[in-house]
């Protein structure tokens, strides 16, 4: 029996001291988008290599995922830092609330574009957003007119859009679990649903009927759930010409010699086309700063220098060159300037 | 009758035999091929396209005021030497986007490797110095694909003619890669190596091991030599051999629900990684185990219980002695199958980029499969060479451990 009880009161007392053993964290932890990722990491690199601080851990958990996370709670065992290729969502910030995580700082880093791309070996498509929504809709408006919804048929582009080729429609993409999905669906199968005017007119009046409408993608095989990897998409493409890809815009920049973005709405996916806006599929990118942990883990205010720097992401700066699209830069500036001041998001300030 | 039919049995036989032929064949090509694909794509990992470059370690290049002060020296920003010393290769090159594109050439890490050798040679300071610098990752891909069909139109044209010019003169030549196996994780491919993510495997196992090996050995032999055959016994026994058969991923969840939720441990640390794969291995253990002690002839036991030994001194002095090199056997490949674990870390954090180099079992880390995953995810082209490199390393640990194991039990056991 007394071994017994020495025993529990190891185990017990394991489970108290343990978090006290590891207070001392002095590392900066941050969690979220995967889109978002690749950046975060080259600041964390750049940053910990000026010789200052210790390299910050980026853990690449998506954006619902990290916020998550990031709303656990206040104190060293609990991220620092949530990376989103979204805006934080109402739910997030009551969680964050109950949890007492009641300041946080919302930082805006710069776009990324999503692309539609296919091989190089197979011309580029001019698409409208009707015709991505026409060609990968579950239901799509009747071709013979009509105010009705019926199964999406279509087997070519031809189909969708007499301009196009007739070549087979086959778009593989990330599943919805995905942010990259989730902007996807929000800024091109949205707006070309949109251009419907039946189906916008259904948006105030049953939009649970308009998300069914324009939110469900096919599930005939014509759209492919790719996982999350984009590099596998990439490498998928380059094998079959007549497939489209989607993904952030970074992978068409690395891969340029093996892919091409099609152009959409009449604007080929490209740097400047993205940074002026003019290329309409693009989101921003936040990072999401907990304010109870500046001063309390060394570094984060200098970390949010860094990744607000003109050398970081002005234009021409080191987050440019890994893909992403810097903002104007009088934007730049203020984000920067309520930055550098720590200001709190406005759902946080008034109680 | 018996005439008759033995064509026939025979002609079966061979077809049995021309089966497992055939399936062997099958393995093996699967293995070869992914071999062979793996160190095809991987052998140019081991190398990395290097520059010459003659360097003016000038104090006005480098903004030192007081050549005695070490401090100055060694903070003092090295970026701007390499560039001027490509700008002094070039002199040609005009024109800021010009020498942005020239620039570009180099690694950003170039400037910090001429910063590390500052730190070991500060004597080198005011002097001109020749050294190879590391080039960046486009330009190695680059070099590794011209012979064939290039990759990488990432680079321009004049960037391009200026590589070109100097490997004509010698000056760009593919050096072994020392960064893979001396630095952590980088963002750039061409700085990028393994060392962080090979330690935080150790650190990772070292705890795994050290935790499941004797529960494992105690529960095994407590289950052979102690336990009544009951209808208890028997559920444990079928729960264990349930466990070894669970996924991995669901270990993840426990070890966040209990070590993280509920212990409050820190994410990404090789302490926690360690204890979940302690419950993923303990199960093969605890069955490997047991089968050798069952191995262990009861005679034996029976002679030193015979001879006035207790029940302890007959474990501990014959039993065990005999059947360890059975449990190390199962000990090894428990631990080769958690050095290959990726999904259950995922779940407690594991899975993040962790650049520096981890120094303890709560520092955070990565493990070498995580490390490979991340990598095959980033879309430098780069860094698809690097995937396989470390996947090469990876299975030489696996290979090392296995045969380890096949070793231990060909000298060790013993034959009844």
């Amino acid at each position: 029996m007394k071994k017994v009880i020495a025993a529990l009161a190891c185990v017990s007392g394991f489970a108290l001291t343990a978090p006290m053993a590891f207070a001392d964290r002095d590392n900066i932890s941050a969690v979220g988008s995967s889109t978002v990722y690749p950046f975060a990491k080259v600041v964390s690199e750049r940053f910990a290599r000026k010789g200052n601080f210790k390299a910050p851990k980026i853990e690449p958990t998506g954006t619902g995922g990290g916020f998550k996370e990031f709303c656990k709670g206040v104190g060293v065992t609990f991220p620092d830092i949530a990376n989103a290729s979204r805006r934080i969502k109402q739910s997030e910030t009551d969680a964050c609330r109950a949890a007492g995580v009641t300041e946080i700082v919302e930082i805006k880093i710069g776009y990324d574009g999503i692309v539609l791309a296919n091989s190089k070996k197979t011309p580029q498509l001019d698409l409208s957003v009707k015709d991505v929504y026409l060609a990968l809709a579950k239901q799509v408006p009747n071709p013979k007119g009509g105010d009705k919804l019926v199964p999406n048929t279509a087997k070519t582009w031809k189909d969708v859009n007499a301009a196009l080729p007739a070549t087979p429609i086959s778009v593989m993409g990330p599943p919805p679990t995905s942010g990259t999905r989730d902007a996807f669906v929000e800024l091109v199968m949205e707006s070309g649903c949109s251009s419907f005017a039946f189906l916008k007119a259904l948006k105030d009046s049953n939009p649970e009927a308009y998300k069914a409408a324009c939110h469900v993608l096919r599930e005939d095989g014509v759209y492919i759930e790719a996982g999350e990897n984009d590099n596998l998409i990439v490498r998928k493409l380059a094998e079959n010409p007549n497939t489209f890809g989607i993904f952030g815009y970074s992978y068409l920049e690395q891969n340029a010699d093996q892919i091409q973005g099609s152009k959409i709405n009449g604007k080929a996916p490209t740097f400047e086309n993205i940074a002026d806006g003019s290329y309409s599929v693009s989101r921003p990118l936040y990072i999401y700063v907990k304010k109870a942990h500046i001063g309390v883990i060394p570094g984060i205010k200098e970390f949010i220098t860094e990744f607000t720097s003109e050398a970081a992401w002005g234009d021409t700066g080191y987050l440019a060159e890994k893909g992403l699209t810097p903002m104007p830069k009088k934007e730049r500036a203020s984000v920067a300037k309520s930055a550098a001041e720590l200001e709190t998001i406005a759902q946080f300030r008034a109680p | 009758m018996v005439q008759s039919s033995l064509a026939k049995r025979y002609r079966s036989e061979k077809g049995f035999r021309a089966f497992g032929i055939l399936s062997i064949a099958v393995g093996l090509v699967a293995l070869s091929c992914l071999f062979v694909g793996i160190i095809g794509s991987g052998i140019g990992g081991f190398t990395q396209t290097k520059v010459r470059l003659e360097l003016d370690l000038s104090v006005e290049l480098l903004g030192i005021t007081d050549t005695h002060n070490a401090e100055q020296i060694k903070d003092a920003d090295y970026q701007p030497v390499v560039r001027e010393a490509l700008a002094l290769r070039f002199p040609q090159v005009e024109g800021r986007s010009d020498k942005r594109l020239l620039n570009a050439i180099m690694s950003v890490g170039a400037g910090y490797e001429v910063q590390a050798l500052m730190r070991k040679h500060p004597e080198w300071l005011g002097t001109k110095q020749t050294i190879w610098l590391t080039a960046d990752d486009d330009v190695d891909v680059y070099y590794k694909s011209r012979k064939g069909k290039v990759l990488g139109d990432r680079l321009k044209e004049q960037q391009i003619g200026w590589i070109e010019e100097l490997i004509a003169k010698g000056d760009m030549e593919r050096k072994f890669n020392v960064a893979f196996f001396m630095s952590g994780d980088s963002a750039e491919p061409e700085l990028a190596g393994i060392l962080g993510t090979l330690l935080g495997s150790i650190f990772t196992l070292s705890i795994t091991l050290s935790l499941s090996f004797p529960i494992g050995v105690a529960a095994a032999i407590y289950l052979e030599e102690y336990a009544p055959r009951n209808k208890f016994t028997d559920f444990i026994e079928v729960n264990i051999n349930n466990l070894a058969a669970v996924p991995s991923v669901i270990f993840g969840l426990l070890g966040l629900a209990i070590f993280i939720n509920l212990f409050h441990l820190p994410r990404s640390i090789p302490l926690v990684g360690g204890l979940v794969l302690t419950l993923i291995t303990l199960p093969t253990i605890i069955i490997s185990s047991r089968v050798a002690i069952k191995s262990v002839p009861p005679s034996i036991r029976e002679a030193a219980l015979g001879i006035g030994a207790s029940k302890m001194q007959t474990i501990l002095h014959h039993v065990l002695p005999l059947a360890l090199p059975g449990m190390l056997t199962g000990a090894i490949i428990g631990m080769a199958h958690a050095l290959g674990e990726t999904a259950p870390l995922l779940m407690i954090g594991m899975v993040a980029f962790v650049m520096d180099i981890p120094d303890s079992i709560h520092s955070a880390a990565t493990v070498l499969p995580v490390q490979i995953f991340l990598w095959s995810d980033s879309p430098e082209r780069a860094f698809v060479e690097r995937t396989s490199a470390a996947i090469m390393v990876l299975l030489m640990f696996l290979i090392c451990m296995n045969t380890l194991a096949v070793v231990l039990r060909k000298r060790l056991e013993r034959r009844w």
